[in-house]
């Protein structure tokens, strides 16, 4: 077992990311940094998918011109640009929750969710 | 290639492109959005139509995007399933597009989303490719946010927010489902995947990344104990905007979760999966009833109706499950076509309960007391709709429900039939609380005032009710709004008697997947 983790050292660090983003989107007060929460838990699937494509000794995906290509040992390129997809995806995302944040802020003037909670039961 | 094939790109590409042009348009002119949004919305429709005669008639459509083959490329495809859908959307959008040119939102940045979001399901439904469905998915998603936060009052940016990280969640429950399969087997194309997925060296990977997919898309689909952010974000979104995120967003997500279990994982790689077809048939009939429960208590109209989406679609699930579990055909005509008939019965609804609003100011099942008096025509189409939701033939939510109570009779999962049956009978106890409340109350006497010379105004006595609401009044709808109404109403008994033709038109598909 020891040996096993110790050897996919990587995905478990990961997926420790991951679970540490999914706790602060559960258990954190603050609006931001749930949403710093949700940003970490998204960036440890885009590092995933790039631990996933890495081949032990292979050179970044770029073919040069004058070698034969079956004797090339290279990195997965596919991984890496469904990662640049998911990039965008989300910074969008991330642009979108700021912007409820910055209105939640300025109707309700606090930026914890329990006060949000009370605020929003007295009206 | 023939101008078929170029359909299914046009009818993802053409809505996101437009999405620009109310904005960009609107630096100089200042109602640029609705004819962009009305020309598009047309175009898509005759598109839809267009490329389903195609589909019905010959087979389904592919299109490899820039060339690239299957195995690297992505490829859209238009086969009798999506078609379904395609229909789905784009004349529900044309439906509530004609609703908002008077009921509002109106404004560039909203038909920029609306046409940001119409792309996004159409290409939910037209993607061949599991990764790109997630970008898909979360294209909608950003849009629906963005349309849900732009409901009067702080509050709809609250459950904006809520639905933003649950979804976001979500969403990416599915991508780590997507990275288990593409490890597992190398692939992201659907057609590929089912060929690889069976042949995969280490099924552990495979059923790890069912597992969450299933969490994602029980959070997408808004399965108890998932809906959390549901009722409220459908409650708080803009009258015009709620029909069409309810009919719309989880449906297409529904439809998403249908195609990974019939295409892509395949019907009997996963009946021999432990105890897959038991967890999606429980998913489902749980929120079956949680939902129909909840509704029951609920006395706001809006949060009633979307509390009844969670019951609707754990009914959709639990028929993948009996899909599953018994390899039934017929229990996937009934998911098909009740994903079909839901979506258009709660876009009416909802339309309905928009133009309720405006018109007679209520919003509570209490103060719908003697709409039918006031208001016969929005009262009948509301009417019709709830009983079609209930199930009464021939109302489309008959069929459905028939297909689905068949299938799982025949797969002898007795429970589920149960369930069906039982919710039946819950569904009608807040249908009929609400028709008693329309057909049968009298008018309660509001507290409100009534406004010195009303009745001199409106010139009559019948109108003295009508005059006690308040600042709801007729003139505030258009006949535009009340069409689309009964369209809606119509449309769902008609699809009613069109269960066989449902059946027909699936055929070649369910040949296809079954066998």
């Amino acid at each position: 077992m020891i040996e096993l983790l110790a050897s996919r050292s990587l995905y478990v660090l990961l997926f420790a990311l991951l679970g540490i983003g999914l706790y602060m989107v559960i258990a954190n007060q603050n609006l931001v940094k749930k949403l710093i929460g949700v940003s970490l838990f998204q960036t440890s699937i885009f590092l995933f998918f790039v631990a996933m494509a890495y081949v032990e000794g292979g050179s970044s995906p770029v073919v040069p011109a004058e070698e034969n290509p079956g004797e090339l040992l290279i990195a997965s390129p596919l991984p890496h640009v469904i990662v640049l997809t998911a990039i965008v995806v989300g910074i969008a995302l991330t642009a979108v929750g700021l912007a409820l944040v910055i209105r939640i802020y300025s109707e309700y003037g606090t930026l914890r969710e329990d006060t949000l909670r009370e605020v929003r039961a007295d009206e | 290639m023939s101008s078929v094939d170029l359909l299914p790109p046009l009818l993802v590409v053409v809505p996101i492109i437009a999405a620009a042009l109310p904005i960009a348009l609107g630096l100089w002119v200042d109602r640029a959005g609705w004819p962009v949004a009305a020309l598009t919305t047309i175009g898509l429709f005759a598109g839809a139509v267009a490329l389903s005669s195609v589909v019905y008639g010959d087979g389904r459509v592919i299109h490899e995007l820039g060339g690239y083959p299957r195995a690297y490329g992505i490829e859209l495809v238009a086969d009798q399933f999506s078609t379904l859908i395609v229909l789905l959307v784009t004349g529900v959008a044309a439906g509530v597009l004609a609703y908002t040119r008077r009921g509002g939102p109106r404004g560039n940045t909203f038909y920029t989303a609306y046409l940001l979001l119409t792309g996004g399901l159409l290409g939910i439904s037209l993607t061949g490719d599991v990764f790109n469905l997630f970008v898909f998915l979360e294209i909608t998603s950003i849009a629906t946010y963005a349309l849900v936060a732009s409901g009067d009052g702080p509050e709809a940016a609250v459950a904006a927010l809520k639905y933003l990280i649950l979804g976001t969640v979500a969403a990416s429950m599915y991508l780590i489902g997507v990275a288990f399969v593409f490890m597992a087997t190398g692939t992201l194309n659907m057609i590929e995947l089912a060929d690889a997925i069976p042949a995969a060296e280490r099924p552990i990977l495979i059923r790890a990344g069912l597992g969450f997919m299933i969490v994602g898309f029980t959070v997408k689909i808004a399965q108890w104990p998932l809906h959390t952010w549901q009722p409220s974000a459908y409650n708080r979104a803009p009258d015009g905007v709620t029909p069409l995120i309810a009919a719309l967003v989880s449906t297409a997500s529904a439809y998403a979760f249908g195609r990974l279990i019939v295409t892509v994982f395949e019907v009997e790689t996963l009946a021999s999966t432990p105890r897959a077809a038991g967890i999606v048939v429980t998913i489902g009939c749980v929120s079956v009833l949680a939902g129909t429960v909840l509704a029951v208590i609920q006395s706001e109209i809006k949060r009633m109706l979307a509390y009844s989406s969670v019951s609707q679609f754990g009914l959709v699930i639990a028929a993948y499950g009996v899909v599953v579990a018994g390899n039934s055909e017929t229990a996937f005509i009934g998911a098909a076509v009740h994903l079909v008939g839901h979506g258009l019965l709660k876009a009416g609804l909802f339309l309905a309960a928009g133009l309720i609003a405006v018109s007679y100011d209520a919003r509570t099942v209490d103060e719908y007391a003697g709409l039918a008096k006031d208001r016969p025509i929005a009262a009948g189409a509301m009417a019709v709709l709830l009983l079609a939701l209930v199930g009464v033939p021939p109302g489309v939510g008959f069929v459905g429900k028939w297909y689905i109570a068949v299938g799982a009779v025949q797969s002898e999962l007795w429970p589920v039939a149960a369930v069906i049956i039982l919710s039946t009978m819950l569904t009608l106890a807040y249908a009929a609380r609400l028709l008693e409340k329309m057909y049968f109350t009298p008018p309660a006497p509001v507290e409100r005032p009534r406004p010195p010379g009303a009745t001199a105004t409106d010139g009559g006595s019948g109108v003295i009710t009508a005059a006690f609401r308040g600042r709801g009044s007729p003139e505030d709808v258009s006949a535009g709004m009340l069409a689309v109404v009964v369209v809606a109403a119509i449309g769902a008994v008609a699809l009613g008697f069109a269960g066989g033709q449902f059946a027909e038109l699936l055929d070649p598909f369910l040949t296809e997947v079954f066998n």
